[in-house]
């Protein structure tokens, strides 16, 4: 059964939905949501009903940092991320702030591991940015022999991770709709990109969608309305630099 | 893996006979276990030789195949039936394809090729490599051995072990590794490590067609890195030396694939199949033309510039075949204007842009009335002749950009069907015609020649519309 992996999803109404839409089309029937459901966006409570819909339909979800910020705003702010909590934290309902303070930091789904960061140490959001950062992911969540898959976002970017003939990680840049092998024999540790806000340049939304029956993953690009979102974003006034942003896809 | 012995049963399969016990695998004639069971064409086993001796890059160089064979389609490679799990039975049982590999071929004669055949070679393994690159695969271990001829002519490939797909991991790909691939056949850049340049196999064309024409290799079988490396900055022996009766043509087409730098090689197979199909319209230059070996100084200049060389790795295959295009140009030949004509002209023009290398395949299709039958025998007929000769007069004002230009006569009751087979056969990436504007208005009723190339064609098709007669033109500047 094909699963899709979601992930920074970032209060982004328009972009979740194009890519769940894309996902059904594709015969997609479980989804797994792999952290940061808000920051940034100006949906956040429209965000959270729906994953919290896909919740009760069976999938994972994840917590991410932002969904960890949101829940406990800092009494200091010092970061624009930060600045932006108490805003979305206000937006949110009790039973929604509840939600997303109960969400676990990993999930273990047989052969497959999610986590939003990386699987070393999660609550300290290491970012996996590159072959050395992933291999210490991996190494974690392969403490347990069964986890043949790592998927994580955080870092906005798809890329995929395999082991070269000399042992070492090597970093794959995927096409975009093209089904990769991924034999359940290697080790493989994805980040799956963003939702709700892609930051390569291309403003289309991303997902992965895994198929573990026949062992193959697939990068998406979603294209979806990005200048209602950041018109949104203007019109809720938070931070101009989170609308161009979307505008940009930088 | 030991060998394995007639009637076992592999996961349903079973086992006939050991067709070839190579270094890397066995392969067996198997059929169905299930006798009830018929299958639909004669299949093979490969079961790979994993013992404690054999290399890594031997397990993971089976994985790759595997991985390659299910993402790839069409008749230039044997179809994948079935694969066992690689982590315990592994095996690959695919079409049995009937034929003799180009190595069988060298093995059981030690007469010399004639040109024609080795060009009719040629073009079919160009055609087989053309139709990987289109999906995105490299091959990178093309040698005799892993070309099989089917009686029919058509080439199929064999063995992708070591091959690339461009949306895959490169399984294979590691930094600072030895270089991987059968040392006679590789291109220079696949020595320095580089891996995915669909014109590396351009590269190993020309070492099998060296081979076929002269029965030597160009390189050796160099055995060391310093040895592989010599390929960086040498020109190999022209093949005339081995052997003066060959045409200069075949020498020039086999030492345009042998270019150490990749760019300046053809730029795709689809080019190199082009040359092949026509020769007698491939310019010949010195290439073509050479007949004693490099001389010492300039190899030594060439030795010391090869030493800080810098391959860059290739955009997607393809991309990269795309990028220099086989521009099509249908001229008619009858009731045309002179404006018609121009336009054309101008319009071909812009088409090939100022790509060099581009190439222009100026095409009229007569009717076969036009030619006596019983003429048939000599190609270029007197009918021919005139046609070529239009056709020579019409494109002479495009061949100042030193972009090749060859002049084809074609002869069809279907004009459309006639242009599209050729665009098919020569993987044509874009057709210049005529709109026909006249008949615009039948269109409705009456699909026109270029109304149904431009539904068909397997590339762009540009319509031209011409611009207004010259004598009209006149009329607009001085209103009567």
């Amino acid at each position: 059964m094909k699963i899709a992996l979601l992930s920074d999803l970032h209060a982004n109404l328009r972009a979740l939905d194009a890519c769940l839409a894309h996902a059904r089309g594709l015969g997609v029937q479980r989804f797994a949501v792999l952290g940061d459901l808000v920051g940034y966006g100006a949906q956040p409570a429209e965000v959270v009903g729906r994953v919290r819909e896909l919740a009760l339909a069976g999938a994972a979800v994840l917590q991410g940092n932002h969904d960890a910020l949101a829940v406990a705003p800092p009494a200091q702010i010092r970061t624009l991320d930060e600045s932006g909590s108490a805003w979305t934290h206000a937006r949110l309902g009790a039973a929604d702030l509840e939600f997303l303070a109960g969400l676990p930091l990993t999930v273990s789904d047989g052969a497959a591991f999610l986590v939003h960061a990386s699987a070393d140490q999660p609550q300290r959001w290491h970012y996996v940015t590159n072959a050395h950062r992933a291999e210490a992911s991996l190494a974690a969540a392969c403490a347990d022999v069964a986890v043949r898959y790592v998927f994580g976002g955080h870092v906005h970017q798809q890329t995929l991770y395999f082991r070269g003939s000399s042992g070492r990680l090597m970093q794959f840049v995927p096409t975009p709709g093209a089904a990769i092998p991924v034999p359940p024999h290697r080790r493989w540790i994805a980040t799956v990109g963003s939702v709700g806000q892609p930051r390569d340049g291309n403003t289309a939304a991303m997902y992965a969608m895994f198929d573990p029956g026949r062992a193959e993953l697939t990068f998406h690009r979603v294209p979806y309305d990005h200048l209602a979102a950041a018109a949104g974003i203007r019109a809720a006034g938070l931070p101009e630099a989170f609308a161009l942003r979307l505008e940009q896809g930088l | 893996m030991k060998l394995l012995e007639p009637g076992t049963v592999v996961d349903g399969f079973r086992v006939v006979a050991c067709l070839h016990a190579g270094g890397m695998a066995h392969i067996y004639r198997v059929t169905y276990a299930d006798a009830s069971r018929r299958e639909p064409f004669a299949l093979v086993m490969k079961v790979p030789r994993m013992t404690a001796g054999d290399g890594a890059e031997n397990i993971v160089g089976f994985e790759v195949e595997r991985q390659i064979l299910s993402a790839l389609a069409g008749p230039y490679l044997p179809r994948l039936v079935a694969a066992g799990d690689l982590a315990h039975l592994p095996y690959l049982v695919m079409e049995y394809v009937d034929g003799r590999t180009l190595q069988q071929l060298l093995d059981d004669t030690q007469d010399p090729l004639a040109p024609d055949a080795i060009a009719r070679l040629g073009v079919a393994v160009a055609q087989a490599v053309h139709s990987l690159h289109q999906q995105d695969v490299c091959h990178l271990d093309l040698k005799p051995a892993n070309v099989l001829m089917r009686p029919d002519g058509q080439a199929v490939l064999l063995d992708f072990g070591l091959s690339s797909h461009a949306h895959f991991p490169d399984l294979l790909a590691e930094e600072l590794r030895p270089a991987i691939g059968s040392p006679t056949w590789m291109a220079p850049e696949q020595v320095v490590g580089i891996r995915g340049d669909p014109r590396s196999d351009i590269f190993a064309i020309g070492v099998m067609l060296y081979e076929l024409a002269t029965r030597e290799l160009p390189f050796g079988n160099p055995q060391t890195t310093g040895g592989l490396r010599q390929r960086l900055w040498m020109d190999p022996v022209p093949p005339r030396k081995w052997r003066p009766d060959l045409p200069e043509w075949l020498q020039e087409v086999i030492l345009h694939c042998l270019e150490p730098e990749a760019a300046k090689r053809y730029p795709s197979a689809a080019h190199l199949a082009f040359d092949l199909s026509d020769p007698r319209q491939i310019v010949v230059t010195e290439l073509g033309r050479r007949t004693r070996s490099t001389g010492f100084w300039r190899h030594f200049r060439r030795w010391l510039r090869a030493a800080g060389m810098q391959y860059l790795p290739s955009a997607l295959p393809s991309q990269q075949i795309g990028r220099i295009p086989i521009v099509m140009v249908a001229v008619p030949n009858q009731d045309v204007r002179d404006a018609t004509l121009y336009s054309l002209r101008e319009a071909a023009s812009r088409a090939l842009g100022t790509v060099p290398g581009a190439r222009l395949a100026c095409v009229t299709v007569i009717d076969p009335g036009e030619t006596p039958g019983h003429d048939s025998a000599s190609s270029e007929t007197t009918v021919h002749r005139r046609y070529l000769g239009m056709l020579r007069q019409w494109a002479q004002p495009l061949q100042h950009g030193g972009q090749a230009v060859s002049l084809h006569v074609l002869e069809a009751g279907d004009v459309a069907q006639a242009l599209l087979r050729y665009a098919r056969g020569n993987h044509v990436s874009m057709i210049v015609m005529g709109a026909a504007t006249h008949g615009l208005q039948m269109q409705r009723l009456l699909a026109t020649a270029p109304i149904k190339v431009a539904m068909e064609a397997p590339c762009t098709v540009v319509l031209v519309k011409q611009g207004l007669p010259f004598d009209r033109l006149a009329n607009q500047f001085n209103p009567p």
